[in-house]
């Protein structure tokens, strides 16, 4: 498949979902989407295209919590990433875990580095930190010392 | 309900990555297995926040002691599409040689620890004895026979002597008649094929659902390799095809490393040959607001690096996701139905520079009697390949 028609399907499956596509270069794009396009849009890559889920990354933002997804289209070399905004307070997202399973320690990762809470996910305890960690404490928060 | 738990690690001196497996077995054959990681989580992206971009080239460097080229490789790679810059070719070239050096040692490295795990330790003595000149090789023109500080972004630190070349090739080729020994001692061996064969197999679909990489992937049959996808440093520019099985056991990827180190010493004489003259840095001194994303095929498959910046001294933000972080999981697919003897060999067969098994240790939960220690373990896996190799003698 080609790229031009992976954006076109993004676009398409997106609904009203969409916020920005950024075509950076031949090989990257950076696909802004609302919170609740993201089920839709993950699917349509991991499942339709078969697109390899490579990792998510957060960031906190100050106001609220930014979340890559990034996919690799290993057959065109082609990196999708899909940024999501979270606002603060109240950081939850779906977690897509019920369509790829590889998303399980990322999202946990996610979860007790940032405090984004992904709901329906199966298991989301510690992966990194222990388990007595402090409840609340978020490392890579930038809102907390 | 099977009442016995094998605990596997945490912490192994030879590990990189300590991790901890809870196999559930019933009778000999596991029936469900749990993993955590995160026993020795260093903060490497936090920290990174506090350095400047050219100290995180030595910061990642430390992630893996291994493998220690590849993280600096795939964020000098992010720090490049973050400053949508054209790396002088010939650094480009240097870049290359240095990943695929890696790739040599590294893929000898587990090859002996496999061997070593089947009960054939002339495969482990041989694997380690053969490793050593290609850290002669690093040591010569790197100054280091491991966390080489060759990269830095928009570049490398020193160029290459051509005057060391001739040595270089030389050493190379002779390593050549060794893999073929190698492929030899275990492709066509009756009883590590009937060791390692079907044993711990994902399929096709596995990959995809646990997004493995590397050698995992290629094992299965999925053609995934950064390095022919993505083409990034000089990977483009030498011809090298990418290696693939399809079995998805142990034997496949056993075979797709062992034909691997052909392809890179294929891959490094190449660039000897072709590399230009000219600059060997581009030295970047401001960095934009910007985001970049690099990615390199290391010995183990896809290392991923993310890096934000603000237009400050510092990343405001470095995502860090090793090729292990993935294909660990992917062992929750392969050991279940296996039993105890080939766990050892499976858990391994990802390469996770896995060799806490001498802390393993059956524990009756009854009695809270210790059953087998992680010797009796490798003793039983090295037993079961004796009486086949004697099952093939007598045949």
């Amino acid at each position: 498949m080609e790229k031009t028609q992976i954006i076109e399907n993004i676009k398409v499956r997106s609904g009203g979902g969409l916020v920005e596509i950024n075509d950076r270069s031949l090989r990257r794009i950076y696909v802004t989407i609302k919170k609740e396009a993201l089920p839709k849009i993950a699917r349509y890559l991991f499942n339709d295209v078969k697109a390899r889920f490579v990792t998510a990354s957060g960031v906190d933002t100050r106001t609220g919590v930014e979340i890559l997804y990034h996919f690799s289209i290993d057959k065109i070399g082609l990196m999708v990433s899909l940024r999501v905004i979270l606002e603060k307070p109240g950081l939850e997202i779906e977690s897509l875990t019920s369509i790829m399973k590889c998303a399980e320690w990322i999202e946990r990762e996610i979860h007790e580095m940032l405090g984004v809470d992904f709901k329906g996910h199966p298991n989301l305890k510690h992966l990194l930190l222990k388990d007595d960690w402090p409840e609340g404490n978020y490392p890579l928060r930038r809102d907390q010392q | 309900m099977s009442d016995k738990i094998i605990p596997i690690g945490p912490y192994h001196p030879l590990q990189e990555e300590p991790e901890f497996f809870r196999l559930r077995v019933d009778g000999e054959v596991v029936t469900d297995i749990d993993i955590e990681i995160g026993y020795n989580h260093r903060a490497i992206e936090k920290i990174s926040e506090s350095k400047s971009y050219d100290q995180v080239t030595f910061l990642v460097e430390r992630i893996c002691g291994i493998c220690s080229t590849s993280h600096p490789f795939a964020y000098t790679n992010a720090i490049d599409d973050l400053l949508g810059v054209e790396v002088p070719e010939r650094a480009l070239y240097i870049r290359t040689i240095i990943g695929e050096l890696e790739r040599l040692h590294s893929h000898l490295l587990w090859l002996g620890l496999a061997g070593h795990f089947l009960g054939y330790n002339t495969v482990w003595m041989w694997a380690w004895r053969y490793r050593e000149p290609v850290l002669d090789i690093f040591e010569r023109i790197t100054g280091n026979r491991q966390h080489y500080a060759m990269f830095k972004p928009g570049g490398i630190r020193r160029d290459l002597d051509e005057a060391d070349f001739p040595w270089i090739k030389k050493t190379l080729k002779s390593l050549i008649p060794k893999f073929d020994m190698f492929k030899g001692a275990v492709i066509d061996d009756p009883v590590i094929r009937a060791r390692t064969e079907g044993v711990g197999v994902l399929t096709k679909q596995d990959v995809h659902d646990y997004a493995c990489v590397g050698p995992t992937a290629r094992a299965s049959g999925v053609a995934m390799d950064v390095r022919k996808d993505d083409p990034y440093a000089a990977y483009g520019k030498v011809e090298w095809k990418v290696i693939t099985q399809q079995g998805g056991g142990v034997f496949a990827k056993a075979v797709v490393r062992i034909l691997e180190l052909y392809e890179s010493t294929n891959i490094i004489l190449q660039c000897l040959d072709k590399m230009p003259k000219g600059p060997i840095d581009l030295n970047i001194k401001d960095m934009p607001a910007g985001e970049g994303i690099g990615r390199h095929e290391a010995p183990r498959g896809e290392v991923f690096h993310y890096v934000m910046s603000d237009g400050g001294n510092s990343p405001a933000r470095h995502k860090v996701r090793a090729p292990s972080y993935m294909n660990i999981a992917s062992n929750k697919k392969a050991v279940i139905g296996e039993t105890i003897s080939d766990a050892t060999i499976i858990l391994a067969a990802v390469d996770p520079c896995y060799c806490c098994t001498e802390r393993m240790a059956v524990v009756d939960y009854k009695t809270g009697k210790k059953v087998f220690d992680g010797q009796d373990l490798i003793r039983l896996s090295q037993e079961k390949t004796e009486r086949l190799r004697q099952k093939t003698k007598n045949r």
